[in-house]
């Protein structure tokens, strides 16, 4: 009974989250699989040709994420590597930091880790969720990162959207207004559902440069889990075995 | 040539000049233990087990590991992407790290839970309290190492408590920093403690813990002295030989550990974010304080105890008293807990409810100490700081309206 008590605390130790966020704008689910080299090589391409003017995966060796979403060094050198970077380096960009501060007031930060740091369904909201706000320097700001310093460098492929507030009034009277959802008031070169999949494919990407390892450790993993359920059974025997005479 | 062990050979060349066999028998093949050790005396050996997985990952990470506040965190990459097995290195000591206070925590209970500090084991729980303080500073400055933003900011708060120690206090701080605020010089001196100077204080207190332990010998959940009833050959007759019999039990309780441990290292090394905390995948940046600053699980509770308690008389000082003292007071355990019986198959109702009471505080408490605060949440930290220290109060009175069960002469089960 006890055991069974200590298990099921635990294995309840994840359930209780940090309290993070509250009563912010609502992440959508990422619809992603690590397993899909097909939408992370879509995902790395959208990186390179979007993000990568200011934001760097400066762990993130360019040979490494070939091997590990199905491209060779050759295609990757060709597709995408625009710095003149060798395919062994770790994928830097050519924005000198001071300067990125004093144009956007604050130093793009590295993205190798943000899937794990801010987690996946963060990013595929933020990436959506752009919407015009004029009072804003570049006049887009984003719904789950009120006021962030970024411009909303995929509005070629998302097109323009605006906000829609619901108003709601408390007790007192007092009224707030909540953003509830978006209005594309000018059409991107993708269709809004090209370019949920496409933001899909970039979170993915992005989750995979967080923990390059990751299929591989739970692949390994499932190897010494049997292995030593094995062992656990011989242990097990063994100790019968010898406390046999123990009465 | 023979020798006071009967040995020939290599093995008795090495007796004549060192006790090999005689350490072997007296802490082996003839340190009797009780037959009935139950599910909470694996906890022990695990908590040896972790202490081996700690020292050899830690020194293989040491290997590419760089103390330096403009290399940390970049170094730390480097071990999980380009180092090989570095990130199966990296995720056996963050996790072997939560493990250590999982079992440290229930081997803890174990003593509770059985009387295992009382007389003659006064000097086992003291060893291992100072285990449990060495293991928590241990703990604290590893978790600088990553450089990580809840690396610092929480070494920053941390250290920052001192500071509200009177008079010498803001010295005291600057002068445990190396600087004003955290910084290379703070990474530096964490690394030389982590790595070096506390474990070799843990290794020093492990072997004064086992050596207080086989001299007095192990108590059991009955709470009975083996070495009372014992046959016409000398030995306790509830006792068995640690080798064999408990050699092979506790292997079949390292492996149980070990499948539990290798699922969160290859399925959730994170644990939710419990066990590596997702700012700390930001890098430190001393400009930018996190909206939360949460210690790591283990800290929590002790942590909910230092906010619960108000600044008063124009000090918060008494928030870090409190924080301490909770941790002082179970140092003097053998001498609060003043029952003539050990384990808690003999006690009343009355120390049943108190310890349920301070074990399900403890757990809320470190609960809310991950937690941002609101006043709910800080009153309900209060009712159980309460609940806390009163265990530790109510201990020496209980004897007075608690009705004991007569205590057996010979061990109940095998």
């Amino acid at each position: 009974m006890k055991r069974i008590i200590f298990a099921v605390m635990f294995l309840a130790l994840p359930c209780l989250s940090f309290g993070a966020g509250g009563e912010g704008y609502p992440l959508k689910s990422a619809p992603i699989d690590p397993h899909d080299k097909a939408s992370l090589q879509r995902g790395a391409k959208l990186f390179v040709n979007y993000c990568m003017g200011c934001h760097s995966l400066e762990h993130q060796r360019y040979n490494r994420m070939g091997r590990d979403i199905g491209l060779t060094d050759e295609q990757v050198k060709e597709n995408l590597i625009f710095t003149g970077a060798k395919v062994g380096d770790t994928m830097k960009n050519a924005m000198p930091k001071a300067d990125a501060k004093r144009w956007f007031g604050v130093t793009p930060p590295d993205l190798t880790l943000i899937a794990r740091s801010r987690g996946v369904d963060y990013l595929y909201t933020y990436l959506q969720t752009f919407y015009q706000d004029p009072s804003r320097p570049f006049g887009v700001n984003n719904a789950v990162f009120p006021n962030a310093g970024m411009p909303h460098v995929l509005w070629q492929l998302q097109g323009m959207q605006k906000p829609i507030y619901e108003v709601h009034k408390d007790a007192s009277g007092h009224e707030t207004k909540v953003l509830k959802d978006f209005e594309l008031v000018q059409p991107g070169s993708m269709s809004p559902p090209e370019f949920k999949e496409a933001m899909a494919d970039l979170t993915n990407f992005l989750a995979y440069a967080g923990e390059p390892i990751k299929l591989e450790r739970q692949k390994i993993g499932i190897w010494v889990l049997l292995f030593l359920v094995l062992a656990f059974g011989v242990f097990y025997l063994l100790k019968k075995e010898y406390w046999k005479d123990v009465h | 040539m023979a020798n006071t062990q009967g040995t020939t050979g290599l093995v008795g060349w090495i007796d004549e000049r060192f006790p090999l066999t005689k350490m072997m028998r007296e802490h082996l093949t003839e340190y009797y233990a009780p037959k009935n050790f139950n599910f909470w005396y694996y906890f022990g050996s695990l908590a040896l087990l972790v202490l081996v997985n700690q020292i050899l990952t830690g020194i293989w990470l040491t290997m590419n590991y760089k103390p330096s506040a403009t290399e940390a965190f970049a170094s730390v990459e480097y071990i999980m992407r380009d180092v090989d097995w570095g990130w199966l290195l990296r995720y056996m000591h963050s996790t072997g790290a939560s493990a250590f206070f999982i079992v440290v925590y229930l081997h803890m209970f174990r003593a509770l839970i059985y009387g295992s500090y009382k007389k003659p084991r006064e000097l086992v729980w003291i060893f291992g309290m100072l285990l449990f303080l060495c293991l928590m500073a241990e703990a604290f400055m590893g978790y600088l190492l990553p450089w990580g933003q809840m690396s610092y900011w929480g070494a920053q708060v941390i250290i920052n408590l001192f500071s509200a120690i009177p008079v010498v206090g803001p010295d005291l701080s600057v002068w445990i920093r190396g600087d004003f605020v955290v910084s290379d010089a703070t990474l530096n001196r964490f690394f030389s403690l982590h790595v070096i100077a506390v474990p070799l204080v843990l290794l020093a207190l492990v072997v004064a813990h086992i050596i207080a332990l086989h001299e007095v010998g192990s108590n059991n959940p009955d709470g009975v002295e083996i070495k009372k009833v014992k046959g016409p050959d000398g030995k306790p007759l509830d006792g068995i030989p640690f080798h064999p019999y408990y050699t092979v039990k506790d292997l079949v309780g390292v492996m149980a550990f070990l499948i539990f441990f290798a699922a969160v290292i290859f399925f959730m090394p994170e644990m939710g974010g419990y066990f590596l905390e997702h700012p700390n995948f930001d890098p430190a940046d001393p400009l930018k304080t996190p909206p939360h600053i949460a210690p790591v699980w283990y800290f929590t509770p002790f942590y909910a105890i230092l906010r619960a308690v108000p600044s008063f008389a124009g000090t918060q000082v008494w928030g870090v008293l409190a924080m301490g003292g909770a941790i002082v007071l179970l140092f003097f355990l053998p001498w609060l807990d003043r029952s003539p019986v050990k384990s808690i198959r003999h006690r009343g109702f009355a120390f049943k409810l108190v310890l349920a009471a301070f074990v399900i505080a403890f757990l809320i408490l470190g609960y809310l100490g991950a937690l941002p605060t609101t006043p709910e949440r800080t009153t309900l930290a209060q009712v159980c700081s309460v609940v806390y220290f009163a265990f530790f109060f109510l201990l020496p009175i209980l004897p007075a309206i608690e009705k004991t069960k007569p205590v057996p002469e010979r061990v109940t089960e095998k």
